[in-house]
C-alpha cells in the first residue's frame, strides 16, 4: 500500500510540474499577474510530493519491503542500515529520483531567494525548471518506475553491488547531482532572459552565486568520485579518463569557463551572447552526461543501467532541450548588444583565452567520449579511445591557461596596464625556478618532476602576489570582498591540484609481487613485509585479511591490513589498505592466492596523491565563498531595473544599460 | 585593402590557422590512442594488427586458467565460442575476472599468443560488455550459426 502512495505522489508531482511549466510563462506572456503568482505555491506542491516519493522509497529500503522491485535489487537483509540509505540511490531509479529531488531543492531555493527578481523574469525562471522536471519525472515514470511491485514478493533481495557498499558513496551522487542539476538554474536564467527578450546583463548578476554554487558542488562530487575510485576500486588511479567520469567533467570545464564569462558580463556589460550560449551548454552536458550514464551506449567501468528505451527517451529530451535552446537563442541573441570594447592586454582577454581553453577541452573530451559510439554507427569497428588522447590534449590546452592565470586578476579591466606584468612575471618566475632549484637539491629528478613543482609554484606565487598587491592597495576592511577570496582560493587549488596530478603521475612507484609470508617487498624507500593472511567478519561479508609491517630504515611506520571480502552472493570485493599523509599515501591491496599462503599483492608509494582533492576542494570553497559574496543580494524591489552593486574596482563607470 | 579590412583578415587567418592547428594535433592524438576491439575469429582470420596494440575481448574459457607457480603470470584462453585465443598476462586480475565470465584485454600478439598489459572484467558480473556481445554475434554470423542467445549476458 504505501509504495503505491509513493507512485502517488510522482503523478502528482508530474502534474504539478507541468503545471509549474505552463502557467507560469503564460502569465509572463499574458501579464496576468494571478497566473505568475501560481509559480510559487506549484513548486512548493511538487517538491513537497517529490520529498514524499523520496522518502516512502528510503522508508521501503529500512523496512525491508523485497514486494518493491527495486528494493529487492539493490539490497538484502544482511545489508547495514547506514547502507540502505546510500541504496536508494544506488542504481538507476532510485538515482533520478534523487535527481529530480535535488533539481527540486534547487527550485525551492530560487523561489525562496529569487522573490526580488522582476516578476516576469521570476516567473519565467521557475516555468522554465518546472519544465525540466517535468521531463525528467516523466521519464521516471514511464521507463523507470522506483516503485514497481515485484509479486509475489521474493525472501530476500539480491544485493547492493558490493562496489557501491563505502561510505564514500553515500555522499558522491548526491553532491555529484548538486553540482550537475544546480547548472539548470543558470539555464533557466538564460532561457528566461531569451524569452523574455529582456537581455541586458542583470540576469546574469542574478544567475551568478548559484552557478558558482553548482560548480562548487561538482568540483567536490568529482573529488569525491575520484576518491572512490582510488580507495574502492582497488588499483589505485585516481582518474581513468573513463566515459562517466568525463560526463561529469565536461559541465566542470564548461562550468568553469561559465563562472568566468559570467563575471565580465556582470562587471562589464561584455560576453553576453558568449555567456548565454555557455549556461546552455553547460546544462546541456550535464543532460547529456546523464544519457550517457544512464543509457548504457557507452562501455564504461561503471557501466551500471543499460535499457536502450531509456536512452532513446533522454536522447529525446536532450534533443527537445538542446535544440529548443539553441533556435531560442539563435533567434533572440542578435539583440544582445555587445559590451565596452577592451584593449588586447586587458583582463578580459586574459579571461577570454582561459574560457576558449576550458571550452575546447570540454569539446576534446566530448571528442573522445563518443567517437567509439560514432565509430560504431558507421561500421569503423569497435574502437576505444585511450587515456593518453585526453590526457596529451587536456595538459597541452590547460598550458596556455595556466600561463595566464595568475595575471588575469592583476590586469585591469579593458584597460592594457602591462608594467604590472612585467614587475609580477620576474617575481613569480623567480620564485617557480626558485622552487624548482629547491626540488632539484632536495632529490627531484626528471622533467616532469620538476615541471609539476615550478607550475604548481608559478599559480600560487602569482596568486599570492596578487593577494600581497590588494592588501597594500586597497583599505583595511575591503581589501578582500568575499568574491574576490573565492577567486584567491579557487585558483591556489588550481595550483596545488597541479602539483598533485603531476607529481603523482610521475613519482608514484607501483609494484605488484607476490608474496610467501614473511617475504619483504621494497618499494621507494620503504619495506613491505608480507605477515600472511587471515579471515576476519564484516556486518555482511566475510573477508580474507592480510596482514603487512610497513618500516622505513628498520623503524616501524604502520601495519596495513587489505582485505578481499566476499559478499553473500558470492561477489568479490577488493579493500586497499591504504596509510594516508600529506607528502605520501602508502598503498597496498590483495590480488589472488597463488598457493602455500603466497598472494599476490599491489604495493603502492603515492607522494602527493591527498594535494589532487585538497586542490579540488579548495577550487569547491572558492565557488561557495563567491557566491557568498554581499554584492549578489538583491536589494531592489520587483519590477525595477537591475541594481547596479559598488564595483568591486575601483572607478568602473557605471554600465550602459544596452 | 583598407586598415580594418587587413586587420580583420589577419585575425582571421589566425583563428583558421589556430582552429587548423588544434584539429590537427586532435586528429593526431586520437589516431595514436584508438585502439580497436577484435573477437578471437577476427585475429584468427588476420583482421587484427600484428604489430601494434589492439584489444581483445571474448569469454575466458572453462577450465582454461592457469598461474605460472611462484610468479604473477597467469595464462588463459578467450573464445568467441568459435576460436580460441592463448593469453598471457603478469599481473594482478580484476575481481570479477572468472572463468566464463566476459573480458576485455588491451595487447598485443607474440608469438602465436596475445599478451595483455590490462585485463578489464566488468563490475556487474550479469552484464557482459557490448563490444564482446557484438563480437559473439558478429563471429556467430560468420559461421552461419543460427542466432540463439548465449545465456544470461546480453543486455
Amino acid at each position: 500500500m504505501i509504495p503505491e502512495l509513493g507512485q502517488l505522489a510522482l503523478i502528482l508531482a508530474l502534474i504539478l510540474s507541468g503545471l509549474q511549466c505552463v502557467l507560469p510563462i503564460v502569465g509572463a506572456w499574458r501579464e496576468s499577474k494571478p497566473l505568475m503568482a501560481t509559480a510559487r505555491s506549484l513548486v512548493v506542491g511538487q517538491f513537497v510530493f517529490v520529498a514524499m516519493a523520496f522518502a516512502i522509497l528510503t522508508y521501503a529500503f529500512l523496512v525491508q519491503d523485497f514486494s518493491v522491485a527495486y528494493v529487492a535489487q539493490n539490497s538484502n537483509l544482511e545489508l547495514p542500515w547506514w547502507y540502505r540509505f546510500s541504496a536508494v540511490w544506488g542504481a538507476h531509479e532510485g538515482s533520478l529520483l534523487l535527481w529530480v529531488l535535488i533539481l527540486d531543492v534547487w527550485t525551492l531555493a530560487v523561489a525562496a531567494f529569487g522573490g526580488k527578481l522582476p516578476e516576469k523574469f521570476y516567473a519565467r525562471v521557475l516555468g522554465v525548471l518546472g519544465f525540466v522536471a517535468f521531463g525528467f519525472l516523466l521519464f521516471s515514470l514511464t521507463t523507470s518506475n522506483p516503485f514497481a511491485r515485484l509479486i509475489p514478493a521474493p525472501m530476500d533481495g539480491v544485493d547492493l553491488n558490493p562496489v557501491l557498499q563505502d561510505p564514500g558513496l553515500i555522499m558522491h551522487p548526491p553532491v555529484l547531482y548538486m553540482g550537475y542539476v544546480g547548472f539548470s538554474v543558470a539555464f533557466a536564467f538564460a532561457i528566461a532572459a531569451l524569452l523574455g527578450g529582456e537581455l541586458h546583463s542583470s540576469w546574469v548578476r542574478w544567475s551568478r552565486p548559484w552557478t558558482n554554487v553548482a560548480w562548487g558542488f561538482l568540483s567536490a562530487g568529482i573529488v569525491a568520485g575520484s576518491w572512490w575510485a582510488y580507495s574502492e576500486l582497488g588499483w589505485g588511479g585516481w582518474w581513468f579518463w573513463d566515459p562517466v567520469e568525463n560526463a561529469s567533467f565536461m559541465p566542470w570545464l564548461v562550468g568553469a569557463a561559465l563562472v568566468h564569462a559570467q563575471a565580465v558580463t556582470d562587471k562589464r556589460g561584455g560576453l553576453r551572447a558568449w555567456t548565454l550560449l555557455l549556461a546552455i551548454f553547460a546544462f546541456s552536458l550535464s543532460l547529456l552526461g546523464t544519457f550517457l550514464v544512464r543509457s548504457g551506449v557507452l562501455t564504461s567501468v561503471h557501466s551500471f543501467a543499460a535499457d536502450p528505451k531509456r536512452g532513446v527517451f533522454i536522447l529525446g529530451f536532450l534533443a527537445v532541450v538542446v535544440g529548443g535552446s539553441l533556435l531560442l537563442y539563435a533567434l533572440r541573441a542578435r539583440f544582445v548588444a555587445g559590451g565596452k570594447p577592451f584593449a588586447l592586454a586587458s583582463r578580459e582577454t586574459l579571461i577570454l583565452i582561459g574560457n576558449l581553453m576550458l571550452t575546447v577541452a570540454a569539446a576534446t573530451v566530448l571528442l573522445g567520449t563518443l567517437y567509439p559510439l560514432v565509430g560504431e554507427a558507421f561500421n569503423l569497428g569497435r574502437i576505444s579511445v585511450g587515456a593518453p588522447y585526453f590526457g596529451f590534449l587536456f595538459m597541452l590546452l590547460m598550458t596556455p591557461l595556466v600561463l595566464a592565470l595568475p595575471f588575469a586578476p592583476l590586469s585591469r579591466w579593458g584597460k592594457a596596464d602591462t608594467g604590472i606584468w612585467k614587475r609580477a612575471l620576474t617575481r613569480i618566475v623567480g620564485l617557480a625556478v626558485l622552487a624548482g632549484i629547491v626540488a632539484l637539491v632536495l632529490g627531484a629528478r626528471g622533467f616532469m618532476p620538476l615541471l609539476g613543482v615550478t607550475a604548481s609554484t608559478y599559480v600560487i606565487a602569482g596568486t599570492a602576489f596578487y593577494a600581497i598587491k590588494r592588501w597594500k592597495e586597497a583599505p583595511a576592511g575591503r581589501r578582500y570582498p568575499l568574491e574576490m577570496a573565492g577567486m584567491l582560493f579557487a585558483h591556489v587549488g588550481v595550483g596545488v591540484f597541479i602539483a598533485g596530478a603531476i607529481l603523482t603521475r610521475s613519482l608514484s612507484v607501483e609494484q605488484d609481487v607476490a608474496l610467501s609470508p614473511g617475504e619483504t617487498a621494497h618499494v621507494a624507500a620503504y619495506d613491505f613485509q608480507f605477515k600472511g593472511v587471515g579471515e576476519t567478519q564484516g556486518p555482511n561479508w566475510l573477508a580474507q585479511q592480510g596482514t603487512v609491517e610497513v618500516s622505513k630504515d628498520g623503524s616501524p611506520v604502520v601495519t596495513l591490513h587489505p582485505q578481499k571480502r566476499t559478499y553473500p552472493r558470492g561477489q568479490v570485493q577488493t579493500e586497499a589498505s591504504i596509510h594516508p599523509g600529506v607528502f605520501r599515501d602508502l598503498y597496498v591491496s590483495l590480488g589472488d592466492p597463488l598457493g602455500n599462503g603466497a598472494w599476490a599483492v599491489r604495493v603502492y608509494d603515492k607522494p602527493f596523491v591527498r594535494w589532487i582533492w585538497a586542490g579540488g576542494l579548495l577550487m569547491m570553497v572558492g565557488g561557495f565563498c563567491a557566491a557568498a559574496d554581499k554584492r549578489f543580494r538583491l536589494r531592489r524591489e520587483a519590477g525595477q531595473p537591475a541594481p547596479e552593486a559598488t564595483p568591486a574596482l575601483p572607478a568602473l563607470p557605471a554600465e550602459q544599460n544596452a | 585593402m583598407n586598415p580594418i579590412r587587413k586587420r580583420r583578415l589577419i585575425v582571421i587567418s589566425l583563428i583558421v590557422l589556430a582552429v587548423g592547428c588544434a584539429a590537427a594535433l586532435t586528429v593526431f592524438a586520437l589516431q595514436q590512442n584508438m585502439t580497436y576491439l577484435y573477437s578471437p575469429t577476427e585475429v584468427k582470420a588476420g583482421k587484427a594488427p600484428m604489430n601494434s596494440a589492439f584489444r581483445l575481448g571474448g569469454v575466458v574459457k572453462e577450465g582454461s586458467v592457469h598461474r605460472v607457480a611462484g610468479t604473477l603470470t597467469t595464462d588463459f584462453t578467450i573464445t568467441d565460442r568459435f576460436q580460441d585465443m592463448p593469453v598471457q598476462y603478469t599481473g594482478i586480475l580484476p575481481d570479477l575476472f572468472r572463468e566464463g565470465q566476459s573480458v576485455i584485454t588491451t595487447g598485443h600478439m607474440s608469438g602465436g599468443g596475445f599478451t595483455a598489459t590490462q585485463v578489464l572484467a566488468k563490475h556487474d558480473e550479469t552484464y557482459m560488455p557490448k563490444e564482446v556481445a557484438d563480437a559473439i554475434a558478429k563471429a556467430k554470423a560468420a559461421h552461419k550459426v543460427p542466432a540463439t542467445a548465449q545465456g544470461g549476458g546480453e543486455q
